[in-house]
C-alpha cells in the first residue's frame, strides 16, 4: 500500500488543502457548543453582560470605590473612564437615562491589553461595592460577609459612610488593606469572582437605567449571528473537502489504472501465468476502484476524526480540566467493547466467508451436475449435503448477529452513562463554582463529538487493513517486470525474408519449476512446408510454438528465424512476420470487419473477403444480412466456438504473414470443415512456413513434417508413413483414432 | 496474491462478487444512489412473505413491540437529562442572587437514577429485540435457502434452458440475503425510526411548540435538497457505472486476449483506447463521487443551522421564562437525532421495494412448475432385458420448435446404438428423452414393451449407467464419488468398480488413496482420470443399459486407450447408447443414428449408411478423404 503513495504526490496540494479545510471544519463544529455555552452563561445567566468591568458607571460609586485602589491604579482607572456631566442633550442619554440627573463615567476606547489590566482592578472595585451594598441593605448577612473583608463592617455604626471612614485610614494601612482584599478575591474561584462582579455590574446598569432586556436580546442575536456564520463556513468547507477528495481519489484511481493497464500490456505470457488472467483483471478493475473509495474515505474521515477528537479533548479540558477522566473512561470503555467484539467476530467472519463459499460450491455443483444427480437418483442426498452447509452457515451467522445485538445497545449505554456522569460530576463542580452551567452543556456536546471521532477511528482501523490488501495486490503488478525485453542493439531480418524457423537444442522451464517442460528440442521448419506437432496433453507441443513469437523465452538453446536469433530483434519486428491463431478463438467487441482489420487496418476489402473464404467463414458471416458489419459481442460470445476459430484464422490470413502458427486451432471444427479449411489454406499459404499443433491424426496426416512429442521431448520426426513404421508413440495415437484401413 | 484459475469463467467472477458478506446496509453512501428496483406485485409478495413467516408472525410482532419500547424509553432520556441541567442551573442562579439554597443534589441524584434506569431498560429491550430477531431471520434465511435448493432438484430440466445457473445462484445468495437483511435489521429499523420521529416530535412539542415549528421548517428544506442532490447524482452515478463497465470490459477483453494483442503488435492501440475510456471514466467518476457524497455535508449544514436556531430561540425563551435552560440542552439533542430516523423513513419504501423484488424472485423460483409427478401406480420389473423402442417420437425444446418430428427405432437387448453428428446437432437429446429428463411431446419410448412413463423416474434411471462427457465430480472423497450411485458404501464394491474402470491402480498411487478429497474444481486429478472415475461410478450399480458419451480430445493418448478399453468392457451384455465424436470407434455398432441440427436424418448400420451416400457418408469421408497435395 505504501508503495502507492507516490500516486498521491501530484495531488499533494489538494490533500493539504483538504487537511487545512478539515481543520477549519473541526474547529467550526467545535465552536458551536462554545457559543451555546456563551448564550447560557452570558446571555441568560448574566443578562448579556460580557465583561467584568462596567462600560459606564455613576459618578458616586466610581469615586467611592477609589479607596480600594492603590494610587497607580487610581491613575490608570481615571484615565480609562471619561466623566460626563449631567445633561439633557447627549446621545448617551438613550443608553444611560440616569445621565439626565447625575454625572456618569463612561469607558473610553481601550486596547485589549489595557482591558486586561483594567479587568482585575474593576472586578475588585465592583465586588467590594456590591458587598458593602448588600451589607447595608441586609445587615443580617453582614457577619457572613465579614470573613471576606479585611475589616468588620458590622462594627461600623449604621448610617455612617463607610467610604468616608476608610478615607481616613492612613495610606500605609490602606495599602496593606488593599493587598489583603486582592488576595481574598484572587483566592475565590475565577467563576465566583466573575459572577459576583457581573451581579454588581448588573445592579449598576439598573441604576443607570440601562435597558437590560434589549441588551440581553442583542447579545443572543449577535452570538446567534456568529453561529450562523460559523455553520455556513463549516458547510462550505465540508462541501469543498468532498470536492477535493472526489477529485483526488478519482485522479489517483485514473493514474493507477493507467499504469496498471500499461504495465500488464507489457507483460509476457510468463507474468500472465504467474498472476493468472482472472487475477490480473480483478486487480486492474475492482482493486483500483477499491483504492479510489479508500482514498476518498481517508481524505474525508481518517484526517477528520483525529482532528475533531483532539480538538474536542482540548476544548473539553479547557472548559473543565477536572472532568477529562470521564471522557477518558468512556472512550476506554467504548474501545474495549469494540475491541472485544472485533476479536470475537473477526475469526467468525473468516469462517462465514468459507461457509458462504461452501454453500455456493454445493449449489453450483447441484446446478452443473443436475443430470448426473438425477440419473443416480441422488436428489435427497444432495439436499442433505446442502442442508449441512446451510445449517452451518446459519449457525455462525446467528452467532455473529447475536454478538451484534449486544454491541449496539452496549455502545448506546456507554454514551448515556457518559452524559449522566458528566451532569452528576458537573453539578458538584458548579456547586463549588469551578464550572458554569453553559460550560457543562458544552462539555456534554464535546464528549459526544469525541466519542464519535473515536468510533470513526476504530471503524477505520477495522476496515482499512482490508482495503490495503487491494493496494498490495496492485503494487505487486507494478513491481513485476517483464522478463522478456527488447535487445538494446537490435539486429534485423535479412531481405528478402524467407521464414525458415530453426530450433537449436531448446530447453524450457517455467520459473520456479523444478522440471523442464521441453528438453533439447531441435528441428527446422522450412518455408512452403507444413510442420505439424502432435502429442498428448502435457507433452509440451503448445509450449514449443509459443516460444516462437516470444510469449516465453527459451531457458537454454536458441530459436532462429531466417538465421537470426529471435532475441536479437525487436519483438514487434518478429511478431510482424507471424500470423498466430490461438486455440481459443479470441475475438474482440466490434464487428466482423473490425476484428479482421485488427491484423491490418489498411487491408483491402478483397483481402477480407478472400480470407473469410479460405477460413470457411464466408457462409455464416454472409448468412447474416449485416455481413461484415455483423456485431461481435465481448469475448465473441454471440458466435459459436467453431465460428470463432474460423474468424480468428481469417484474421491471421488478412495479415498475410510469411509464418503461420496454428495452436490447435481446428479443435472446435467438425471434420468436414476442418478438411475443407486445410485444403484452402494449403493453396493460400503456399510460400509460408506453417506450424500447426494438433491432437488429431487426420489433421496431420498429409503434413510435410510431423514432429511427435512426448513428455517434453521429440520422440519422432518424419512423414505419416515414416512415423507409422518407426515411432511407437505416433502409432499409439494413430491407432486410437483411426481404423486399420484409414491408417494404411 | 490470489491465484484464481484463469479457467474459472465469467460465472465464477460473478459469484465472487456475490460472496461478499453484507452485514449492513450502507446508509447515505453510493448504494443509496442506485436507482431502486421494484417488485411487480408488491402487495401479493408481502402477503406471501407473511405467510412464509408463518409461526414467526407473532414473535415478529413481539420483536417490533420490543424495538418500539426500547425507542420510547430512550427518547425520554434527553428530556430528563435536561431537567437535571435545569435543576443545576436554578440552584446556581438561586445561590448567586441569594434567593435559593444552591443545587438540590438529592433531587439531582433522583433524576439521574431515573434516567439511568430508563437507558438500561431501553438497552435491554434493544438487546432482547436483536437477540430474538437474529434467531428469526437466520431461521427464515435457512428455510429460504433449503427450499430453493430442494426446488432445484424438482424442476424439469427445461427450466434451466431459459434460466442461467448464475441467476439461480444469485437467488440463493443475493436475493435471500436481501430478504434476510430486511428481516434482521430493516424491519425493526423501520419501527425504531417511526417511533423515534413520533416520540421526538412529541417531546419537542411538549417543550416548546414555537421552537419545534422553527426546527421543523428545515425538514421540508432538507427533503427538497436531498431530492435534488439524489436526482442529480443518480444520473452521474449511472453514467459512472456505465463508463466503469466500458473500462472493465476493455480490461477483461485485452487481458483475456493478451497473446493475440502481442501477436498482432496491438499493445499501443489497446493502451490508446484504454486511456480514452479511462479519461471519460475519470470525468464521470469524480463528479459522481462528489455529488453522491454531497448529502452528508448538506445534512450537516442543515442540522447545524437547526442547532443555531434552537440556541437563539431557546435562549430568548429562557429569558422570557417560557422554558428552562435544560430544555435547550434536551432540544438540541432531539434536533440532532431527528435527521437520521427521518432519512431512514424516507428510505423505507426503497428498502421495502427492494425486499419485495428479491422476495418475489425467490417465490417465483419456488413456485415454478415442477416436473410432471411420477405415476401413482408405478411398474416394478424384476428383470429387465433392455429392449428399447422409440415409437413415433415427437419432441421440441420449445413448443413452437419441433426438432424430432417422427422418430422410431428399436434396440434389441445387448445391441450397440451409436449416435453421431456434428457438434451442436443435439446428440444428447435422445439420452435426455430416454432418461426422462425431458418428456416426449408425442409418441412413446418403451423399455421391454413398457412405456417409460409408467415407471417412477427413480426406477427408470436405475436401469441406466451413464457416463457423460462432462465429468461431473463433487468436492468429496474418491470413494464417495465412485459410490455416488450405491445405496450402501461397500468398499469391495467400490474397488471392484474401480478395477473395471482401470482406475484402481491410479487411485492407490494418490495421497490418501480412496479417501483422497477431490478439490473444488476437481483439478487435483487429470481430465482422463476424471473420466475413468465417472466410468467407475457408472459401473457400481450394474444396470442393464448403458449411456456413454465419448471422451473429449483433451485426454492424453494412453489414458484414452484405457478409457476405450473400460468402456468396451462396460458395454458387454448391455444395451448401449454411445454418443460418438469419432466415427472410427462406432463402425461396428448395430445401429447408427445420424443427427443434424437436432433432427435424426439417417439411421442404419455403418455399411448401409455409406451405401446411402448421404450425410453420414459425407461426414465419414471428410475425416479421411483429404487428398495429399
Amino acid at each position: 500500500m505504501l508503495k502507492l503513495l507516490k500516486y498521491i504526490k501530484p495531488y499533494i496540494l489538494l490533500v493539504l488543502a483538504a487537511i487545512v479545510l478539515l481543520f477549519i471544519l473541526a474547529n467550526a463544529d467545535l465552536a458551536l457548543p462554545d457559543y451555546l455555552s456563551k448564550i447560557v452563561n452570558v446571555g441568560i445567566q448574566h443578562n448579556g453582560i460580557e465583561d467584568t468591568f462596567p462600560l459606564a458607571i455613576r459618578s458616586e460609586p466610581f469615586e467611592q470605590m477609589a479607596v480600594f485602589f492603590s494610587p497607580e491604579e487610581q491613575t490608570f482607572v481615571n484615565a480609562a473612564y471619561r466623566r460626563v456631566e449631567p445633561t439633557q442633550d447627549s446621545p448617551l442619554l438613550a443608553e444611560y437615562p440616569a445621565l439626565a440627573t447625575q454625572a456618569i463615567y463612561v469607558l473610553e476606547e481601550l486596547s485589549t491589553q489595557d482591558q486586561q489590566l483594567l479587568e482585575p482592578i474593576m472586578t475588585r472595585g465592583m465586588i467590594i461595592t456590591l458587598m458593602i451594598q448588600q451589607m447595608q441593605e441586609n445587615p443580617g448577612n453582614a457577619a457572613d460577609l465579614a470573613g471576606q473583608l479585611p475589616f468588620d463592617p458590622s462594627k461600623i455604626p449604621p448610617g455612617s459612610d463607610i467610604y468616608t471612614l476608610l478615607e481616613m485610614v492612613p495610606p500605609e494601612q490602606r495599602a496593606q488593606m488593599i493587598d489583603q482584599i486582592k488576595d481574598q478575591i484572587e483566592g475565590m474561584s475565577a467563576t465566583m469572582a466573575d459572577q459576583l462582579a457581573i451581579t454588581a455590574i448588573e445592579r449598576e446598569y439598573q441604576q443607570l437605567g440601562v435597558n437590560l432586556g434589549s441588551m440581553q436580546t442583542n447579545f443572543i442575536l449577535r452570538t446567534g449571528g456568529i453561529m450562523i456564520l460559523i455553520s455556513l463556513v463549516a458547510g462550505i468547507t465540508n462541501i469543498t473537502v468532498s470536492f477535493l477528495a472526489a477529485r483526488t481519489s478519482a485522479s489517483v484511481a485514473r493514474d493507477i489504472r493507467k499504469d496498471v493497464f500499461t504495465q500488464v500490456e507489457s507483460f509476457s505470457s510468463q507474468e500472465f501465468n504467474i498472476f493468472s488472467t482472472a487475477s490480473l483483471i480483478t486487480r486492474a478493475t475492482n482493486d483500483v476502484t477499491q483504492i479510489q473509495q479508500v482514498t476518498f474515505m481517508l481524505m474525508r474521515m481518517a484526517f477528520f476524526a483525529p482532528i475533531l477528537g483532539i480538538g474536542g479533548v482540548i476544548r473539553a479540558v479547557d472548559k473543565s480540566p477536572n472532568m477529562w477522566w470521564i471522557i477518558a473512561l468512556a472512550v476506554g470503555l467504548l474501545l474495549l467493547v469494540i475491541t472485544i467484539t472485533f476479536l470475537i467476530t473477526t475469526p467468525k467472519f473468516k469462517i462465514i466467508q468459507r461457509l458462504i463459499d461452501r454453500l455456493n460450491l454445493v449449489t453450483r455443483e447441484n446446478l452443473s451436475g443436475m443430470m448426473v444427480i438425477r440419473a443416480f437418483n441422488k436428489q435427497d442426498y444432495e439436499e442433505k449435503r446442502f442442508d449441512g452447509a446451510n445449517r452451518e452457515l446459519a449457525d455462525v451467522g446467528l452467532f455473529i448477529n447475536r454478538i451484534m445485538a449486544v454491541l449496539a445497545p452496549l455502545n448506546t449505554l456507554v454514551m448515556s452513562g457518559l452524559q449522566i456522569l458528566i451532569i452528576w460530576i458537573g453539578a458538584h463542580q458548579i456547586a463549588q463554582s469551578t464550572l458554569q452551567v453553559g460550560d457543562m452543556m458544552a462539555f456534554l456536546q464535546y464528549s459526544i463529538q469525541i466519542m464519535w471521532a473515536f468510533m470513526m477511528l476504530s471503524m477505520l482501523f477495522i476496515f482499512l487493513p482490508r482495503a490495503f490488501v487491494s493496494g498490495d495486490r496492485i503494487a505487486e503488478i507494478l513491481e513485476t517486470e517483464n522478463v522478456i525485453k527488447d535487445p538494446q542493439h537490435p539486429a534485423s531480418f535479412p531481405e528478402p525474408f524467407s521464414g525458415k524457423i530453426e530450433f537449436k537444442d531448446v530447453y524450457f522451464r517455467y520459473p520456479d519449476a523444478e522440471e523442464c517442460v521441453l528438453y533439447g528440442i531441435t528441428f527446422t521448419a522450412q518455408p512452403g512446408e507444413t510442420t505439424a506437432i502432435i502429442g498428448s496433453t502435457g507433452s509440451g507441443k503448445s509450449t514449443v510454438i509459443n516460444l516462437i513469437p516470444r510469449f516465453f523465452d527459451v531457458t537454454e538453446g536458441a530459436i532462429l528465424v531466417d538465421g537470426v536469433d529471435i532475441r536479437q530483434v525487436y519483438q514487434s519486428d518478429l511478431r510482424d512476420k507471424i500470423g498466430y491463431i490461438p486455440q481459443r478463438g479470441i475475438l474482440f467487441t466490434g464487428t466482423v470487419e473490425s476484428n479482421l482489420r485488427f491484423a491490418d487496418q489498411e487491408a483491402s476489402n478483397e483481402t477480407l473477403l478472400e480470407s473469410l473464404d479460405i477460413a470457411q467463414a464466408s457462409r455464416f458471416v454472409f448468412a447474416n444480412p449485416e455481413g461484415l458489419q455483423t456485431e461481435i459481442s465481448q469475448g465473441g460470445t454471440n458466435v459459436s466456438g467453431g465460428q470463432r476459430q474460423r474468424l480468428s484464422i481469417a484474421r491471421a490470413l488478412v495479415k498475410q504473414p510469411p509464418i503461420f502458427i496454428f495452436d490447435d486451432s481446428f479443435s472446435a471444427l467438425d471434420f468436414k470443415t476442418d478438411s475443407a479449411l486445410r485444403q484452402a489454406l494449403k493453396e493460400k499459404t503456399g510460400h509460408s512456413t506453417v506450424l500447426m499443433v494438433t491432437q488429431r491424426v487426420a489433421t496431420v496426416k498429409e503434413a510435410d513434417q510431423i514432429i511427435v512429442m512426448d513428455q517434453g521431448k521429440i520422440v519422432g520426426k518424419g512423414t505419416h508413413s515414416e512415423l507409422m513404421q518407426t515411432c511407437e508413440t505416433y502409432q499409439e495415437i494413430a491407432t486410437s483414432q483411426l481404423s486399420k484401413e484409414e491408417l494404411a | 496474491m490470489s491465484n484464481n484459475h484463469p479457467n474459472s469463467s465469467t460465472q465464477n467472477k460473478k459469484t465472487d462478487i456475490q460472496r461478499q458478506p453484507r452485514m449492513g446496509r450502507p446508509g447515505g453512501g453510493p448504494m443509496a444512489m442506485m436507482p431502486g428496483e421494484k417488485a411487480r406485485d408488491f402487495k401479493g409478495t408481502f402477503k406471501r412473505l407473511l405467510q412464509y413467516l408463518g409461526k414467526y408472525n407473532f414473535l415478529i410482532l413481539f420483536v417490533l413491540l420490543l424495538s418500539a419500547g426500547s425507542t420510547v424509553f430512550s427518547i425520554f432520556g434527553p428530556r430528563i437529562l435536561g431537567q437535571a441541567t435545569s435543576l443545576v442551573f436554578e440552584g446556581v442562579t438561586g445561590k448567586i442572587s441569594g434567593t435559593g439554597q444552591g443545587i438540590d443534589f438529592q433531587g439531582l441524584s433522583a433524576i439521574l437514577t431515573r434516567v439511568g434506569l430508563l437507558y438500561i431498560i431501553s438497552a435491554f429491550l434493544s438487546f432482547l429485540q436483536g437477540y430474538i430477531n437474529a434467531g428469526i431471520s437466520m431461521d427464515i434465511t435457512f428455510r429460504f435457502r433449503r427450499d430453493i435448493a430442494a426446488k432445484i432438484n424438482r424442476l424439469p430440466l427445461q427450466y434451466f434452458d431459459k434460466v442461467s445457473q448464475g441467476e439461480v445462484l444469485s437467488r440463493v445468495t443475493n436475493d435471500v440475503d436481501t430478504v434476510s437483511q430486511t428481516l434482521n435489521q430493516s424491519l425493526s429499523q423501520i419501527i425504531t425510526s417511526t417511533t423515534s420521529v413520533i416520540g421526538i416530535l412529541v417531546m419537542m412539542f411538549s417543550i416548546s411548540w414555537t421552537m419545534t415549528l422553527i426546527a421543523l421548517v428545515t425538514v421540508p428544506m432538507s427533503m427538497v435538497v436531498i431530492r435534488l442532490v439524489v436526482r442529480k447524482s443518480q444520473k452521474y452515478f449511472v453514467q459512472q457505472q456505465e463508463y466503469l463497465g466500458h473500462v472493465n470490459g476493455h480490461v477483461e477483453e485485452m487481458f483475456g486476449g493478451h497473446v493475440v494483442i502481442k501477436a498482432f503488435n496491438a499493445e499501443a492501440e489497446s493502451i490508446n483506447t484504454f486511456n480514452k475510456l479511462n479519461t471519460t471514466l475519470y470525468n464521470a467518476a469524480w463528479l459522481s463521487q462528489f455529488l453522491s457524497h454531497m448529502m452528508m455535508p448538506i445534512m450537516r449544514l442543515i442540522s447545524n443551522l437547526n442547532y443555531v436556531a434552537v440556541s437563539i430561540l431557546g435562549g430568548y425563551l429562557v429569558i422570557r421564562g417560557t422554558i428552562s435552560v435544560g430544555d435547550i440542552q434536551a432540544f438540541i439533542q432531539y434536533v440532532r437525532s431527528f435527521n437520521e430516523p427521518l432519512m431512514q423513513i424516507a428510505n423505507i419504501s426503497n428498502i421495502l421495494q427492494q425486499t419485495a423484488a428479491a422476495a418475489e424472485r425467490v417465490f417465483e423460483f419456488v413456485n415454478e412448475t415442477e416436473e410432471v409427478p411420477d405415476t401413482t401406480t408405478p411398474l416394478q420389473l424384476n428383470h429387465v432385458e433392455g429392449r428399447v423402442e422409440f415409437r413415433h417420437v415427437r419432441f421440441g425444446y420449445n413448443p413452437d420448435e419441433t426438432i424430432i418430428k417422427d422418430f422410431s427405432f428399436i434396440a434389441e437387448p445387448g445391441q450397440k446404438i451409436a449416435i453421431v453428428g456434428p457438434t451442436g446437432a443435439g446428440k444428447t437429446t435422445l439420452v435426455k428423452l430416454l432418461m426422462r429428463f425431458y418428456d416426449v411431446d408425442d409418441g412413446a419410448i418403451l423399455i421391454d414393451g413398457h412405456n417409460i412413463q409408467s415407471f417412477t423416474r427413480a426406477d427408470l434411471r436405475k436401469l441406466f449407467a451413464m457416463v457423460l462427457q462432462d465429468t461431473w465430480l463433487f468436492n468429496d472423497t474418491i470413494a464417495k464419488n465412485i459410490c455416488y450411485g450405491c445405496d450402501s458404501a461397500d468398499p469391495d464394491q467400490i474397488i471392484e468398480a474401480a478395477t473395471t474402470a482401470h482406475v484402481d491402480h491410479f487411485i492407490r498411487t494418490m495421497p490418501g488413496g480412496y479417501d483422497m478429497v477431490l478439490n473444488e474444481e476437481a483439478s487435483n486429478i487429470s481430465a482422463g482420470q476424471k473420466q475413468l472415475l465417472t466410468i467407475a461410478r457408472a459401473v457400481v450399480g450394474d444396470p442393464p443399459m448403458l449411456i456413454l458419451d465419448e471422451a473429449t480430445s483433451s485426454v492424453d493418448t494412453r489414458t484414452e486407450v484405457l478409457i476405450q478399453q473400460a468402456m468396451d468392457r462396460l458395454m458387454q451384455g448391455r444395451t448401449s447408447f454411445i454418443i460418438a465424436h469419432r466415427l472410427s470407434t462406432i463402425r461396428n455398432a448395430d445401429l447408427i443414428l445420424v443427427m443434424r441440427e437436432g433432427d435424426i436424418v439417417e439411421q442404419g448400420s455403418h455399411q448401409d449408411l455409406l451405401d446411402q451416400n448421404g450425410f453420414y457418408a459425407e461426414l465419414y469421408n471428410s475425416q479421411f478423404a483429404l487428398q495429399p497435395v
